[in-house]
């Protein structure tokens, strides 16, 4: 069995603090991080293969940085790491990331299952994934929180979906999304650490992948961010002491008639 | 695409690397000369990106007062975009009901074609629709495309994509929204693939400009930072929309309008991921997304029977139960409670949040609630930054208190 886990390196949240003054994240020394979600579709990758043997091949598409981001994958367990990066991919939206992906599964050859995270969580699209299982024409099963069954030709998953779990069952090839709830992801072992240490990450660039030049980057970035802004900071609401409870939980039950949920 | 630094605007302040979510801009000691009108003639430092570390995610852009730096990018071009008109608005069946928010969409959507001078047109999918092709009609669509069949039931990504790009390419519908459930995402993600078009995820406002096109905001970054995005040459603009934002639209009986039967082909219906079965989560008597009211606990709830007290607050007033991440790693209450980063982003009317520190992994998922209340014995929690009410006192005391106030105010009333 082939798996391809795609993720993305994130700026860690636990590094930023929140300046109250004027609503915008100050960032003390900056930390990036795989995207937990990721953590997830790795350790879920690793599962998989421990059962049925095979490979685990783990991609991100990003600027030469985002080789750490690989690097930890190894040290969890990963085979192989490859890194999508060249300035003609920067200014990807969704679409132009999914395309990219996929164009590297291609060039992987014979996959049999791509995992990625359910979406990342700087900018929280869940786009990509699908994106790659539609540029591929694979079948998709996003939000996935438990693989019920899987052998080498087909799956059976459980999605979170709201008020509960669809399951549905494909055959492999397929693209699936993954929610915390599939697993714990494991420490990286001593051996990783010194796998990922000695890995050769090769670094791949659009004519590696047969990339369309008007597809990748910001050239086949369809959206566009015209601007970034901070949130409007909401007003400083009433802070009650120990001794004022009952005037608060009055208070609180007059908001409830207030916004019309009793 | 390039970003720059233009060097006569450059004045050395800090502003931009301070922002830089990535580490990609440090400043270097270099004296060079600015521009005219500047307070100073010369500065001594200089904002340098790294090119090896930026994404491009503009977030400096605006926070340099001098306007010195810019992004230059290449626009993607697109073949056609006149032949499409119209706003088109997809109505989620879940379990053979129309999701209610529907309604929010085709408010927004009204206003939205109405500001293009188009028509509306809704569009479901499922099996017995034609009730609910009246119901969208009433809340302002001017026509409904039905793409009825039995085996379209349950969601599927694979035919419902085949459909809705066969929809498209049929009526060319220069806006096209969805909501952003788990099933809007799945769903427009692989329609915008397909056909190559831009999307913008859980938009919180859509408006259009001067030009026509439609302008998306989002929340990013967990929403600490907000996004205006524009999809200008590629038709449709898709975007999905976060429910509980946009008002839902009035019921009007008295309008009429021309409901489609779309035709079906064998191959929209064939799919190869196969629905085995639905299992309803137990734990969870009201959805956390779909919820007025959410009351949450974090740490200082300390264990998964005190979560009980919480369940019996939600049940009062049909509230849903939410939980910090602390909580759900503890295992005092499922993840599918989980309110976060990792977890779910909610904006229900009321969020009560008991125990909860406010980490800003747990702000990210519940700060544009309309409004917040906060329990916490520490009175440096930040979670009281967010809050419209804030209680520093133990959550033993204020919890059962509340549940006794609120069983008299519902007597009462």
């Amino acid at each position: 069995m082939r798996i391809v886990v795609c993720v993305k390196q994130v700026p860690d949240p636990e590094n930023a603090k929140m300046d109250w003054e004027t609503g915008t994240v100050v960032r003390e020394g900056v930390k990036n991080i795989i995207n937990p979600f990721d953590l997830y579709a790795i350790e879920e990758a690793l599962r998989i293969k421990e059962k049925l043997g095979g490979e685990v091949i783990v991609i991100s598409m990003g600027p030469p940085q985002a080789e750490e981001a690989l690097r930890e994958a190894i040290a969890m367990g990963a085979d192989k790491a490859i890194l999508i990066t060249s300035r003609d991919f920067a200014g990807a939206d969704t679409l132009a990331t999914s395309y990219t992906l996929s164009q590297a599964i291609k060039k992987i050859g014979d996959v049999d299952l791509i995992i990625c995270g359910k979406q990342a969580i700087d900018g929280d699209t869940a786009q990509v994934g699908p994106g790659v299982s539609a540029h591929l024409d694979l079948p998709q099963i996003t939000f996935v929180g438990k693989i019920d069954e899987i052998t080498e030709d087909r799956i059976r998953a459980e999605r979170m979906v709201e008020g509960g779990y669809q399951v549905v069952e494909s055959p492999l090839p397929c693209v699936i999304t993954v929610v915390k709830d599939i697993n714990i992801p494991r420490l990286p072992s001593l051996k990783g650490k010194i796998a990922a240490k000695k890995a050769e990450i090769p670094q791949w660039g659009p004519e590696d992948i047969d990339a369309d030049p008007k597809r990748i980057g910001a050239a086949g970035s369809p959206t566009m961010v015209e601007e970034v802004f901070a949130p409007e900071l909401k007003k400083e609401g009433r802070i009650y002491s120990e001794d004022q409870i009952e005037e608060a939980i009055e208070k609180v039950i007059e908001a409830m008639e207030k916004m019309g949920v009793l | 695409m390039d970003i720059i630094v233009k060097k006569e605007k450059c004045v050395g302040c800090v502003l931009c690397s301070n922002e830089c979510p990535y580490g990609a801009i440090t400043l270097v000691d270099e004296r060079h000369e600015l521009e005219e009108g500047l307070k100073a003639k010369f500065a001594v430092r200089l904002a340098v990106i790294d090119r090896d570390k930026c994404t491009y995610c503009g977030q400096c852009v605006p926070v340099c007062p001098f306007g010195a730096i810019e992004i230059i990018r290449e626009e993607a071009t697109f073949e056609g975009k006149e032949e499409y008109k119209g706003v088109m608005v997809f109505g989620e069946i879940r379990d053979g009901i129309l999701e209610t928010y529907t309604f929010e969409l085709t408010g927004k959507g009204r206003e939205l074609a109405d500001k293009l001078g188009v028509p509306l047109t809704g569009v479901l999918i499922g099996k017995d629709l034609k009730k609910y092709a009246q119901d969208m009609i009433y809340h302002g669509c001017d026509r409904v495309i039905l793409a009825e069949h039995e085996s379209l039931e349950h969601f599927l990504a694979e035919p419902y994509t085949k459909i809705l790009t066969a929809i498209i390419s049929e009526y060319k519908p220069e806006v096209f929204i969805a909501g952003s459930t788990t099933m809007g995402r799945a769903l427009f993600s692989r329609v915008a693939a397909k056909i190559g078009t831009g999307l913008t995820a859980d938009c919180t406002g859509l408006d259009i400009d001067g030009e026509g096109n439609l302008i998306q905001t989002r929340p990013a970054f967990g929403g600490s930072v907000m996004a205006r995005i524009k999809t200008p040459n590629h038709r449709p603009q898709m975007a999905t929309v976060r429910p509980r934002v946009f008002k839902k639209a009035p019921e009007d009986r008295s309008r009429t309008g021309e409901v489609i039967k779309f035709p079906l082909t064998e191959d929209m219906l064939t799919s190869r991921v196969k629905f085995i079965d639905y299992i309803v989560d137990e734990t969870s008597h009201v959805n956390i997304e779909e919820a007025d009211v959410i009351f949450s606990g974090g740490r200082g709830i300390k264990g998964p029977d005190s979560f009980k007290m919480l369940f019996e607050l939600a049940d009062m007033i049909k509230g849903a139960v939410g939980a910090s991440r602390v909580a759900v790693d503890e295992g005092w209450i499922p993840y599918s409670h989980q309110v976060g980063q990792t977890g779910k982003t909610v904006a229900p009317k009321m969020y009560l949040a008991f125990g909860i520190s406010g980490a800003i992994q747990h702000l990210a998922g519940m700060q544009t609630s309309d409004f917040i209340v906060a329990v916490n014995k520490d009175p440096e929690a930040p979670i009281f930054k967010v809050a419209d009410i804030g209680i520093v006192a133990d959550l033993f005391e204020v919890v059962p208190l509340l549940k006794k106030k609120l069983e008299e105010k519902l007597k009462n009333a």
